[in-house]
């Protein structure tokens, strides 16, 4: 079985780009732009890994990973925070939420591979 | 070295003042004329019986002599020499030096407040670019845009054997966000260089006023209950920090006082309990739709039953207080939406005005906007009256059907075609 991961970005030229990566790694990518309803398209998917952006419209990522969190069987799901606000304030909030790794826009593709990679391995070994 | 080698100076400034000839107060405190020079001159300390007679002399108390308004400029230059970060090896001769130099001392006490000054300025700055929902989601816009090229670059640059379809795609991407970069960024540089200008320094009272209102959450129990005054609460704020934002703050707690005095907690609290309907408050505690839109604002959000915002604004549109809401941006600086049913209200006194509308952006949310204008002053025959608007925002459960559609501040709208625009926004290009 493949490996799946939830993309909830609203930016759709990061999504693709984001995609085009992820699916040449041998990445299922399902993509979803609004927050409000992102936990249940999280939950219904049950993904491998979430790439969750911060300001979503609808609702928060800061928010959706509580939720998250806040679930039983998500609780240890792997979360990569993208973000254009790269504050001490919000990295130490989205740690304090359960983020597995906190990334600031503009990132580069070797950082987000990188990343999903270990996340990824962690997970498994865990 | 004591405080009171300033004591000279002073002898010295009274003396002139009496119009006394330094012979003749030499004379009558029994001292040579050289001595009480030097004495003036702070070259010789003064204290004992001398002080005394010269005091008696001079028609003053002794402690007029000893102690005066140098105190507070001595406490400058110390605070100055405490900023400075080192130890300054003089600090024990402040006072000399502000005696012997007193115009030297006042440019030094002078620039150490400018520096403070200026320094507050930059806080407010930072704390703008912190908090300001506007400004923050620009950037976020920014940022993500350039995210977007940088990844897609990469991908062109690094990705060896590429399908035309997806070169062709990402080429496509590349051009488009890069031109949204290009006038988003200029847009936004632009808008951060006249914001770092006089506007910010007349927005601080404004800031003040809105820190101190925010830490009391809007609400003022002990006013309320006769526990403290206006101008008790407004000494024992450390939020007003300037003599203009003190002012202001004292002028709407005496007003939020009058409100509260006509709708009195426990009882507007039991007549919301049977609904919410500002007119029949109005009626029912002979009030008028402003002080109730007002009082409303000022109810802790368990009582009123849900979040609501408020603007007032005077005749000329310049926003007095503002009360934030999430989802309705207020400007904190420059001119609000001229779309608002707060400026509606204002072309119209007296007429009640009810609007639900939407903000542009991505993220609309729907609110019902209860807004009246009302005469400062009594009516009268010889004067026009000059009127001041509130404008009550109630967050709505759903978008409207039909929504008025406004913005915050025109160069943050991303509304288009809009006959009220007064200068471009810097969120064109979809933004």
């Amino acid at each position: 079985m493949g490996r799946h991961v939830v993309l909830v970005e609203d930016e759709p030229n990061i999504i693709e780009a984001i995609r085009f990566l992820l699916t040449r790694e041998g990445w299922t990518v399902e993509a979803h732009s609004d927050g409000s309803d992102a936990v249940e398209v999280i939950k219904a998917a049950n993904p491998d890994l979430v790439i969750l952006d911060l300001m979503l419209p609808g609702k928060s990522g800061m928010e959706i990973l509580k939720d998250l969190r806040d679930e039983e069987c998500l609780r240890n799901l792997p979360v990569l925070m993208l973000t254009a606000r790269g504050q001490a304030r919000d990295r130490e909030m989205a740690e304090k939420a359960g983020v597995s790794r906190f990334m600031t826009k503009p990132f580069s593709n070797t950082e987000v591979l990188a990343a999903v990679r270990d996340l990824h391995a962690q997970a498994n070994q865990g | 070295m004591a405080r009171d080698t300033l004591t000279g100076s002073r002898i010295r400034k009274r003396r002139l003042f009496l119009d006394l000839r330094q012979a003749a107060l030499a004379r009558q405190v029994d001292i040579s004329a050289s001595y009480l020079n030097l004495i003036e001159h702070n070259r010789r300390r003064i204290g004992g019986k001398l002080l005394v007679d010269i005091a008696r002399a001079l028609g003053v108390e002794p402690s007029m002599l000893t102690e005066g308004a140098e105190v507070a400029l001595i406490a400058t230059l110390r605070e100055a020499a405490a900023d400075a970060g080192k130890p300054v090896a003089e600090l024990d001769h402040a006072d000399e030096f502000a005696g012997r130099f007193p115009g030297w001392a006042e440019v030094l006490a002078g620039e150490h407040r400018r520096v403070a000054s200026l320094e507050r300025t930059v806080q407010v700055l930072s704390d703008r670019l912190t908090h300001d929902p506007h400004l923050a989601a620009s950037l976020h816009e920014v940022l993500s845009t350039a995210a977007s090229i940088r990844s897609t670059a990469s991908i062109l640059a690094e990705t060896g054997e590429l399908e035309p379809e997806w070169r062709d795609r990402f080429h496509r991407n590349l051009n488009e966000d890069s031109r949204r970069l290009a006038e988003s960024s200029k847009s936004l540089v632009s808008f951060l260089d006249q914001s770092n200008t006089g506007s910010v320094r007349r927005g601080v009272p404004q800031e003040e006023l809105e820190a101190f209102f925010t830490a009391h959450d809007y609400h003022f129990g002990s006013l309320e209950q006769g526990q403290a005054s206006p101008e008790e609460l407004v000494a024992a704020s450390p939020e007003l920090q300037s003599d203009a934002a003190r002012s202001t703050a004292l002028n709407a707690l005496q007003q939020y006082r009058a409100d509260a005095e006509k709708m009195p907690l426990a009882a507007i609290a039991q007549s919301l309990s049977g609904g919410f309907d500002p007119a029949k408050l109005a009626t029912e505690f002979h009030s008028d739709l402003p002080q109730v839109l007002r009082r409303l604002a000022a109810l802790p959000e368990a009582v009123l039953g849900q979040p609501c915002g408020l603007v007032i604004c005077d005749a000329s549109g310049a926003v007095l207080l503002r009360k934030p809401i999430a989802g309705f941006a207020l400007p904190r600086f420059g001119a609000a939406c001229p779309l608002w049913p707060l400026y509606t209200a204002l072309a119209r006194p007296l007429v009640p005005v009810r609007r639900q509308v939407i903000q542009h952006g991505r993220h609309a949310a729907g609110f019902e906007c209860l807004a009246i204008a009302w005469p400062q002053t009594p009516p009268d025959f010889d004067r026009d009256p000059v009127y001041r608007a509130v404008m009550l925002i109630l967050p709505l459960a759903a978008v409207p059907a039909e929504p008025l559609a406004v913005g915050s501040n025109c160069r943050v709208c991303a509304g288009r075609d809009c006959v009220a625009r007064r200068e471009p926004s810097i969120l064109d290009e979809e933004f």
